[in-house]
């Protein structure tokens, strides 16, 4: 019977069907299976194979970002049982993302955070133009393993470098991932940061190598 | 007869037009500046001052229409009237703003320095067929505070061209008008005469950011000329639909104009743009692809159904070399958008996503844009009969090498290209070295540098130009600017 159910959780996802997984996660739930079963059997490879599939070229973004939408709001449903019976889901690492100060370009930024969700860290996005002080702010908040800093313009690249002063002036132990257009391997080690990576898929690579998950 | 593509019908163009105005009511714009909301408020908008969203209607939006010049010119250095953003006139100039370079022998992305930027405005003032400079490079060994107008003096220096360009933020704004002013004879002789245009972006979905519209204004009071860049991403960053994203770059536009024309009625504005497709493999944006060049040449009958000039960006490649790829997306976009009558199409000379620059690739490009523009001279009755009169004498024999006619007339008829496009024959292609168009472009490039002569530039404007940003630099911690070569 689980089986059965386990199988249509993981179609709602490959489908990009949040209605149905959320369908599915209420049903579960009222069968009485445990939440952190119903993630890891249910979705995740359903999240798994969506996410193969795109390395390979034979699925696109829609499918990726709607099986990762699907999933989030599965995994909404269940959270509170989890966290009633003091579970907690299995995460990579957190997180914290955003575009620096001064540029507003945001696609890339929130590529990377898609997958990153996808992957299984839990990701703080706090969006554009985003100043030095509340990057910090949340990453003493949420006690992040990273933080990841988009910057698509040269006349913004070195609020990276601010960040990262300032993060070694505060004695924070959270490393440094960065990325955008005019970001390259010679600037990275300029301002010493911990990653770096060209497109979204090297940045889940960089994010895992960081929290040493393999 | 100029040639011409058209994708709307007139009664999409008008569905077009209406559901972007029904944008403008809902959701609305949002407009992050607070002097804009002011200037849209006391003309009638909404405005939710909370959420920062203006609704426009209809009506004021035609009412700033109806002032936008319909046509207006750039000036070079010396005064005289060079190109003119109006009607179905189509000019060229290199894509802006590039991080990198190409090193043509290790073809290495190398990030790009003076001595980079200085090379494209060499070569772009020696090929005829660049109409505009463009501040094509950002050079990254001086301070990133003055990125922006470091890029316009060095331009200001070497070339006699008007000028495509823009600034970085509000403030830097400014200092490149009155770069641009020392050479005018001041500000105001500036905007009688502007040999420049400021690119100015609005944040898609339906925003104009502080910055946008800071600059929007700033221009609109200078009476220097901005061109508007909206950059619809179908499928990321607007509607996955081509037509999605006409209607989203139409509100952008039109929003744009109303603040715009509210700042100053009758200051020179173009509906120009870089969209482009989403790649969904990739999550990458394809300046090259050819649904991108169709989402321009779709906007761009938009505007001239509402007689407003028109800018894009085509000509560039998401290539990383000079190779097939490069060659087929420059030039079938550059024609593209030449066919479109668009005014200003800017773009050659980059690779990967306008991130990287070429001087090599801009002398190729060359090529298809002096192809693009023949083709928009069309076919010309030159000869009083089309082929009769030519006849005489014939008698059945390929003779038409030894007319007067063909003598006189095979230069108009024929562009001639450059060594760049080989049409030699086998023997003479091995004999002179079996080179590929990278190589011949490598050679040329090189050629047009050696013969590249720095214009004759008055001696006092040139000394308060480098004065002012010889002070500028020492703000930002440089105290030497670097040397050109
Ligand atoms: C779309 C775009 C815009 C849009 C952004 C819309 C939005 N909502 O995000 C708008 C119109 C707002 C815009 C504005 C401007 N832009 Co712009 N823009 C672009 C463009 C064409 C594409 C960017 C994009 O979205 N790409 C698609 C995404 C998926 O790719 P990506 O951003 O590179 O992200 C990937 C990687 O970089 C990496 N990555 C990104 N972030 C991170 C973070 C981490 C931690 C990691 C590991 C990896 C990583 O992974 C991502 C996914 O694969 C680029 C061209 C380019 N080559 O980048 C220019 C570009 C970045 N812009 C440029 C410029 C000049 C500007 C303006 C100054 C223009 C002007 N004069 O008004 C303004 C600046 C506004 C501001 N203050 O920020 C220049 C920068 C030049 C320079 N030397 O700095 C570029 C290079 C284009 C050009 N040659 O002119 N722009």
């Amino acid at each position: 019977m689980s089986a059965e159910l386990f199988r249509e959780m993981t179609q709602s996802i490959l489908d990009g069907d949040d209605e149905v997984s959320v369908e599915l996660a209420k049903k579960a739930l009222s069968a009485g299976i445990d939440s952190l079963t119903i993630i890891t059997d249910g979705y995740m490879p359903g999240v798994k194979e969506v996410g193969d599939a795109f390395a390979c070229g034979d699925a696109f973004l829609p499918e990726l970002v709607m099986a990762g939408e699907a999933m989030k709001a599965a995994v909404a449903v269940l959270e509170p049982t989890m966290k009633a019976s003091g579970q907690a889901r299995k995460i990579l690492g957190k997180v914290v993302l955003a575009t620096v100060e001064g540029d507003i370009h945001e696609i890339g930024k929130s590529l990377v955070g898609t997958m990153l969700t996808s992957s299984g860290f839990e990701v703080y996005d706090l969006g554009v133009d985003v100043p030095t002080a509340d990057l910090l702010a949340k990453v003493e908040e949420v006690d992040a393993d990273i933080l990841g800093l988009s910057a698509l313009l040269t006349t913004t690249m070195i609020k990276q470098k601010e960040v990262i002063d300032e993060i070694a002036k505060r004695g924070l132990k959270v490393m440094v991932m960065v990325g955008g257009a005019p970001v390259t391997e010679e600037w990275v080690q300029r301002i010493e940061a911990d990653g770096y990576s060209e497109d979204a898929v090297g940045a889940v690579e960089i994010a895992k190598k960081l929290v040493g998950a393999k | 007869m100029q040639p011409k593509i058209e994708l709307l019908t007139q009664d999409l163009i008008d569905r077009i037009m209406d559901e972007a105005f029904q944008l403008m009511m809902k959701p609305g714009i949002k407009v992050q500046y607070k002097e804009a909301r002011e200037l849209l408020a006391s003309a009638g908008c909404e405005i939710d001052e909370e959420n920062e969203v203006v609704r426009i209607p209809e009506s004021v939006a035609r009412k700033a229409l109806e002032r936008v010049p319909s046509e207006f010119i750039l000036y070079d250095r010396a005064g005289n009237p060079t190109i003119t953003y109006g009607g179905d006139k189509v000019h060229f100039d290199p894509g802006s703003s590039g991080v990198s370079v190409l090193d043509p022998e290790t073809l290495e992305h190398k990030p790009a320095d003076t001595s980079d930027l200085v090379r494209i405005i060499k070569v772009v003032e020696m090929l005829p067929q660049y109409d505009a400079q463009s501040t094509a490079v950002v050079c990254n060994e001086v301070p990133k505070e003055i990125g922006d107008f470091y890029r316009l003096y060095l331009i200001l220096l070497h070339s006699q061209k008007p000028i495509v360009t823009g600034a970085f933020s509000n403030d830097t704004l400014d200092t490149m008008i009155d770069m641009l002013a020392i050479f005018a004879g001041g500000r105001d002789a500036l905007a009688e005469k502007p040999q420049a245009i400021f690119d100015v972006c609005p944040s898609p979905p339906l925003i104009w950011s502080k910055f946008g519209a800071g600059n929007l204004i700033k221009l609109a009071r200078a009476g220097v000329p901005a061109e508007m860049i909206s950059m619809p991403l179908a499928g990321a960053a607007s509607p996955v639909t081509l037509l999605g994203s006409v209607v989203q770059h139409t509100a952008e536009s039109l929003s744009g104009i109303t603040i715009h024309q509210l700042a100053k009625a009758g200051s020179p504005i173009v509906w120009g743009g870089a969209p482009a497709i989403f790649d969904m493999r990739k999550g990458s944006t394809p300046m090259g692809a050819i649904e991108t060049a169709m989402i321009d040449t779709a906007y761009a009958q938009v505007a001239k159904s509402l007689n407003i000039p028109t800018h894009c960006y085509l000509g560039a490649t998401e290539s990383k070399i000079v190779d097939a790829q490069a060659g087929l997306e420059s030039g079938m976009s550059a024609l593209v958008g030449a066919l479109a009558g668009i005014n200003m199409i800017s773009g050659a000379g980059m690779l990967d996503f306008l991130a990287c620059h070429s001087p090599e690739k801009l002398t190729i490009d060359a090529e298809a844009i002096g192809m693009a523009k023949r083709m928009l001279e069309g076919i010309q009755a030159r000869t009083e009969t089309l082929a009769t009169a030519m006849f005489e004498g014939i008698n059945f024999k390929g003779d038409f090498l030894k007319q007067r006619t063909t003598r006189e007339l095979f230069s108009e008829e024929q562009y001639l290209p450059s060594e760049v496009i080989d049409r030699d024959s086998i023997r003479g292609w091995q004999q002179s070295g079996r080179m590929d168009t990278f190589d011949r472009a490598k050679i040329r490039t090189q050629q047009l540098l050696d013969k590249y002569e720095r214009p004759s530039i008055d001696a006092d404007k040139e000394k308060e130009l480098v004065s002012m940003m010889e002070k500028l630099a020492k703000e930002a911690g440089m105290n030497k600017l670097p040397a050109f070569e």
